[in-house]
């Protein structure tokens, strides 16, 4: 019986491995593209040649070995897979809107592999996406960095597993709407948000401390003490403060991202990235000096107040101020065109080429942790990588293939009519939706918060 | 000696407020400006009149005065345009521009009036022209927009209007429209959780009300006509005014099966009918081209109104109805980004509407639709002189566009978004933290 158990043990082991195994790596070779590497400048006419999911050699004159698919991509631009920093796509769940401190909540629980916007974020270029928990709260979930492997339905296989951890902080207008408007709870003002951080680390420093008691008393001879109760939220929050953990926070006025910055460096805290930073211009010199920059909207402004004093010229700011820059989406739309909005930064403040691209492939993917791996065409690398029919930042650019780890997984020519994983089988019909103005994922399941408000607004609608 | 001292000093004295005053008026604000302007040796994309190379725009009175090779400079502001493009200004089929300030703020949004049926609502009303985003549009190329009410079946007037002007009035651009939505089979994005059977009761439901008020209006307009003595009903009064024709009538409706139901609905009315919206046009594009009713549409940068429909639909969705022979028109249906306006017709260009096409969609066939063609969407000699001048192709967000006139006036390109980055580029004094 026991062996039995043993052997299933091992069987079970096995099979995890296996399953974590089963991420397709491919073996291609493209050739006689114009290749954007991000890092090492543009080479013209170059080949690119992939091996197991790896970048092995970038240079002229290639030649594939025997089963080795080749691509010709003349006259065509080839450049990394492009990163969103900020997304909520293949998440059946965004927001756990009941308490301003919800560290313990993970996205890697309810990604869903078959939601179709992941296809076609493929579609425009797009291979990593930041899945994010929602801004309801000040401290919000665990984040999950997701690899778009198309068609893999076992969610572990989409996850990006070597990315480190990441968790969503909140500031501004969402978490006090939520908590003191909404629920009657600190915070309802941003004196409130910076207390519920400072109330947060200081009982994760309590925490920490009564563990390292017990364990040096514990390994005393004879030792009776007993360990502390574990309490999840407390022991991410001092993950966060031993820095295993980086900070993604949502935020928008100049006023409290200067307030995050303070009390991370009380905190001793040196892992931190701002989403969205409306008004990260105003304070670009302290951004760039003490945390890993900014993930920006191109030109979203005005569709609420902590927004209204925006200006599309952010992130061209934050760049000449040296801070490292990423631009990103926040929506299942927009995330289908981030090299548009990135070639928006060369209207609004005459970001270069390089500069421009820079904000949507190695720059999100430092804020991630993951630009060892990926975010521009080096040997080595991870072969993400999207080839475009003209130039990525023109206005009339048409994303043609898509590979991840070297495979293919969006072909402008071999793209089907109907593009589901999986058709339900309740649905008559299939609903028609139509699009609303901004799809704002950020506050998706909250809104029960607001129905008095709600109710009334769109009583015509 | 001492005396003379004293003199000037209380001089000084008497001048310390006024400097002071001069102070506080530090900077300067530059406002349109009206005048004669050459625009002088440009390349000409005129719309109807294919591109012009070496050419020169004449701008007097707030008109189109001359178009030549050969245009005497005399009293005129000379504008070098060598190496520039001239294209008319582009014109926003659909927007809420002005209408609102802060979407979440409802103090400040104007487009969605309480009740179901208030078709005297006039949009040309509510518009600000202080509105912040007035400025940051312009500067995209942007000079005339369609502002439109939302909410209920027959939510109120739309209006076209000018990006410049103090008051709605000098803003106004020639044409109002009374918007309907169209009954909805659709869903209102992911948060409508309906069922099928409780949409299907209100689309019918709103139909016969349609139907009824349709009828009265009619009614209403055939007594007025002869003469009877009517009871005070703005609503109707308005509203009757589609049912003869005299304005237009913009029927938002986007799902395939409700494209269709309203191109039965029409039949045999007499309005004039513009279709907004029409997010599934494609898929019955014949069919619009068909009943011959013009389409405003957009946004072009969308999802896809099914999970089932290819990535593309939406970009494409302009470019299959114009190849259907629909004329098409295209409409961010925005507010503080009604400046991505090019870039929308970029992307109706690169899926299959071609750069032409895409053009004319944002200049003359909103002008044609609207009845304005005579006066905008072509560079043309007589036309109002809306008109931008650029370094490249504006659809491109390289391209700078470098001067902009509205109604002739040359507006002055700036706004609080440009302000703001050339304060905070360089920040001074470069204060540092502790």
């Amino acid at each position: 019986m026991k062996k039995t158990n043993y052997f299933l043990a091992v069987l079970l082991g096995l099979s995890i491995q296996f399953a974590s195994a089963q991420v397709k790596k491919g073996s291609i070779l493209i050739k006689n593209a114009t290749v954007l590497t991000i890092t090492e400048g543009t080479l013209e006419n170059s080949d690119v040649f992939v091996q197991d999911g790896i970048i092995k050699k970038v240079g002229q004159n290639l030649s594939a070995p025997n089963g080795v698919t080749t691509i010709d991509a003349t006259g065509k631009y080839l450049m990394p897979g492009i990163i969103d920093a900020h997304s909520h796509l293949g998440l059946d769940v965004v927001n756990e809107a009941t308490s301003p401190i919800v560290a313990e909540v993970r996205m890697k629980d309810v990604v869903n592999p078959y939601e179709v916007g992941i296809y076609r974020a493929l579609a425009g270029g797009v291979t990593i996406s930041h899945a994010m928990h929602g801004s309801a709260n000040v401290i919000g979930g665990q984040n999950a960095t997701l690899k778009h492997r198309w068609g893999s339905t076992d969610p572990a296989d989409i996850i990006m597993q070597d990315a480190p951890r990441t968790i969503k902080f909140a500031l501004g207008e969402n978490p006090t709407r939520v908590h003191g408007r909404g629920n009657g709870i600190q915070p309802r003002t941003r004196m409130g948000v910076e207390a519920i951080l400072r109330n947060g680390f200081n009982e994760a420093i309590q925490y920490k401390k009564s563990w390292d008691e017990y364990n040096s008393a514990s390994s005393q001879k004879n030792s009776t003490v007993l360990p502390p109760v574990h309490n999840e939220r407390l022991q991410i929050l001092s993950d966060i403060l031993e820095g295993k953990i980086i900070i993604h926070c949502h935020s928008y006025r100049a006023d409290e991202i200067y307030m995050l910055i303070t009390v991370a460096r009380d905190f001793g805290i040196t892992k931190l990235v701002f989403q969205h930073t409306n008004e990260g211009f105003k304070v670009a010199p302290e951004i760039t000096e003490y945390t890993m920059g900014a993930s920006v909207f191109a030109d979203w402004w005005a569709y609420k107040f902590e927004v209204y004093y925006s200006t599309a010229y952010n992130a061209a700011i934050l760049t000449e101020n040296g801070a490292i820059t990423s631009i990103n989406s926040d929506d299942a739309e927009l995330i289908r065109h981030l090299y548009h909005e990135a070639a928006k930064t060369q209207r609004y403040g005459g970001m270069t080429d390089e500069q421009a691209l820079a904000m949507i492939t190695i720059n999100p993917a430092k804020q991630l942790g993951i630009s060892d791996k990926v975010g521009s065409i080096e040997v080595g690398k991870q072969a993400d990588l999207v080839i475009f029919e003209g130039h990525p930042l023109s206005s009339y650019t048409v994303p043609q293939m898509t590979f991840v780890d070297g495979v293919k997984y969006f072909d402008i020519k071999e793209d089907a009519d109907d593009q589901r994983l999986k058709v339900s089988p309740t649905e008559m019909v299939e609903p028609v939706r139509i699009a609303d103005d901004h799809n704002d994922r950020c506050m998706q399941d909250t809104e029960h918060l607001f129905e008095t408000t709600n109710s009334l607004f769109l009583l015509n609608q | 000696m001492k005396r003379l001292t004293i003199t000037f000093f209380a001089f000084l004295l008497a001048l310390l407020p006024m400097m002071a005053i001069g102070q506080q008026l530090d900077g300067e604000v530059v406002k349109p400006r009206a005048g004669k302007f050459l625009l002088q040796n440009a390349t000409v994309v005129t719309i109807t009149n294919g591109t012009l190379n070496n050419t020169s725009v004449l701008v007097e009175d707030g008109k189109i005065k001359e178009i030549g090779a050969e245009i005497s400079a005399d009293g005129a502001e000379v504008i070098d345009c060598s190496g520039k493009f001239i294209y008319p200004g582009m014109i926003d089929g659909g927007t809420k521009l002005g209408l609102v300030e802060i979407n979440s703020v409802q103090e400040t949004v104007d487009y969605m009036e309480l009740g179901n049926f208030t078709p005297n609502m006039q949009a040309l009303t509510a518009v600000n022209p202080n509105s912040v985003a007035i400025p940051v549009t312009r500067v995209s190329g942007v000079t005339t927009v369609l502002s439109v009410p939302g909410g209920g079946l027959f939510p109120g007037t739309a209006a076209l209007i000018n990006l410049n002007g103090y008051t709605p009035d000098q803003m106004y651009a020639g044409f109002e429209g009374i918007v309907m939505n169209f009954p909805s089979s659709g869903r209102r994005g992911r948060y409508d959780r309906r069922s099928d059977e409780d949409i299907k009761k209100a689309k019918e439901k709103a139909l016969n009300e349609a139907d009824e008020l349709w009828e009265n209006a009619k009614s209403y307009a055939s007594l007025a006509s002869n003469g009877a003595e009517l009871e005070y009903y703005p609503e109707m009064e308005q509203f009757a005014k589609a049912t003869t024709g005299e304005l237009p009538l913009l029927i938002e409706v986007n799902t395939a099966s409700d494209i269709q139901a309203a191109i039965k609905w029409v039949e045999g009315k007499d309005a004039k009918v513009i279709f907004m919206g029409v997010s599934e046009g494609w898929r019955v594009a014949d069919e619009i081209a068909k009943a011959g009713i013009p389409v405003v549409t957009g946004p072009i940068q969308s999802l896809p109104t099914r999970e089932s429909d290819r990535y593309d639909a939406p970009y494409a969705n302009a470019g299959k109805m114009a190849k259907a022979g629909v004329k098409v028109a295209i409409r961010t249906n925005g507010q503080e980004n009604v400046r991505n306006l090019p870039f929308f017709a970029a992307f109706a260009a690169a899926y299959g509407m071609g750069k032409e096409e895409a053009w004319k969609a944002v200049t003359i066939n909103p002008a044609e639709i609207f009845g304005l063609a005579d006066q905008y969407g072509s560079v043309e000699t007589g036309k109002v002189a809306n008109l931008i001048v650029a370094d490249g192709d504006p659809f491109e967000t390289k391209t700078n566009i470098q001067h902009v006139f509205i109604d002739g006036y040359r507006m002055p390109l700036s706004n609080r978004q440009i302000r703001l980055y050339q304060e905070f580029l360089d920040r001074s004094p470069g204060l540092k933290m502790n």
